[in-house]
């Protein structure tokens, strides 16, 4: 079986057969499916009572650019990567030192269940604590992931979120 | 949370963000999805239609910034309301006539200037729009009206008095003759 040898050249091939269309979804799909996550990131990196204008400057700046992305298959990722630059925005106009979270990467891990109140602990612990118990649990990254969101050694990493899991376990007891 | 969603889209809207807002409401039919643009109201959903269907349809054709926004439908809400009351015959709202395109365009434009409580035929809205040898192409207007209710549809009849059909199913444009007083027990 020989295969037909091809009838149209390269440069001759229509546009459409090169160029693949990204089909988004209605916007709204992301607000039903990931609201709660992205408010559960923005609490545990800003506290409660600025979580509400993470949220919003998370999803405007979302909807801003959401008919020129390419890409379809991580909106959850894409979402919380939007909301730890918008918590990032937010502690530098605070004049606090920022929490650096270069790039959030995407796994896959079951949702975290958040108790009552467990995130306004959260966003009362020291910030790189803080960043490290919100990356592991709200963004579900992995230990070297957080190290490198954060730029620490993986060990660093580790001690930030144990130091953070023991206070907050003194504080709920 | 459900305040959140309220001031996102409201902002969303102010931005110019908002390129297609929508909510459902209820009607004696059941429940119909609106769905508009800055220009004006753009997709009406009836109850037998699949309203994720139609979102995913107005993402693709309109744009993707797709947003539940109730408050941007009030008065097209407060207008089909009175209507299904039986105490408003003339709609006044913005249209936006985006997703339909020529012929089918003309014939429902010529659709939405039949009055109140009037029916006219297929071959009629084919000459109205300029063609009267294209029922058939009217009727397909008809079908993919993407504003029944306000662009009444339900008043075009089969020549010699047959319902033809109707998006909604034929209940519901029999509903909407009775409701007219068009149509007599």
């Amino acid at each position: 079986m020989h295969s037909s040898p091809p009838t149209i050249s390269r440069s001759a091939r229509p546009q459409r057969l090169i160029h693949e269309v990204t089909e988004l979804p209605p916007f709204q799909t992301l607000i039903d499916e990931h609201a709660g996550d992205v408010m559960a990131v923005c609490r545990g990196a800003v506290g409660s009572s600025d979580a509400d204008d993470c949220f919003q400057e998370t999803f405007i700046s979302a909807l801003r650019a959401y008919p020129k992305l390419k890409e379809a298959g991580n909106l959850r990722g894409w979402l919380v990567t939007i909301a730890h630059r918008k918590a990032i925005d937010h502690h530098r106009a605070r004049g606090r030192r920022p929490v650096p979270v270069a790039e959030v990467k995407e796994v896959a891990v079951e949702d975290p269940e958040p108790g009552d109140g467990i995130w306004e602990l959260v966003g009362a612990l020291p910030p790189k604590q803080r960043a490290a118990v919100t990356l592991r649990y709200a963004s579900d990254l992995p230990h070297a992931e957080i190290a490198a969101a954060l730029g620490c050694s993986p060990e660093a990493a580790r001690r930030s979120l144990h130091e953070g899991i023991k206070r907050l376990r003194k504080e709920l007891a | 949370m459900k305040d959140s969603l309220n001031r996102l889209a409201e902002r969303a809207s102010k931005e110019g963000l908002l390129d297609v807002a929508y909510t459902t409401t209820d009607s004696p039919f059941g429940t119909l999805l609106l769905a508009r643009t800055p220009r004006g109201l753009v997709r009406i959903g009836l109850p037998n239609q699949d309203a994720d269907e139609l979102l995913v349809d107005l993402a693709t054709r309109v744009s993707p910034r797709v947003l539940e926004a109730p408050a941007q439908l009030d008065e097209a809400r407060r207008e089909l309301e009175l209507y299904f009351e039986g105490e408003l015959t003339d709609f006044d709202l913005p249209l936006d006539w985006q997703l339909s395109k020529d012929f089918r365009r003309k014939v429902l434009r010529a659709i939405a200037r039949i009055p109140y409580g009037q029916t006219r035929t297929y071959t009629q809205m084919a000459t109205s729009a300029g063609n009267e040898r294209a029922v058939r192409a009217a009727g397909t207007a008809c079908g993919s009206n993407p504003l029944p209710l306000i662009v009444p549809c339900h008043r075009v009849l089969r020549t010699g008095g047959a319902l033809g059909g109707y998006g909604g199913g034929l209940p519901m444009k029999e509903g909407l003759l009775r409701l007219e007083g068009t149509l007599k027990d």
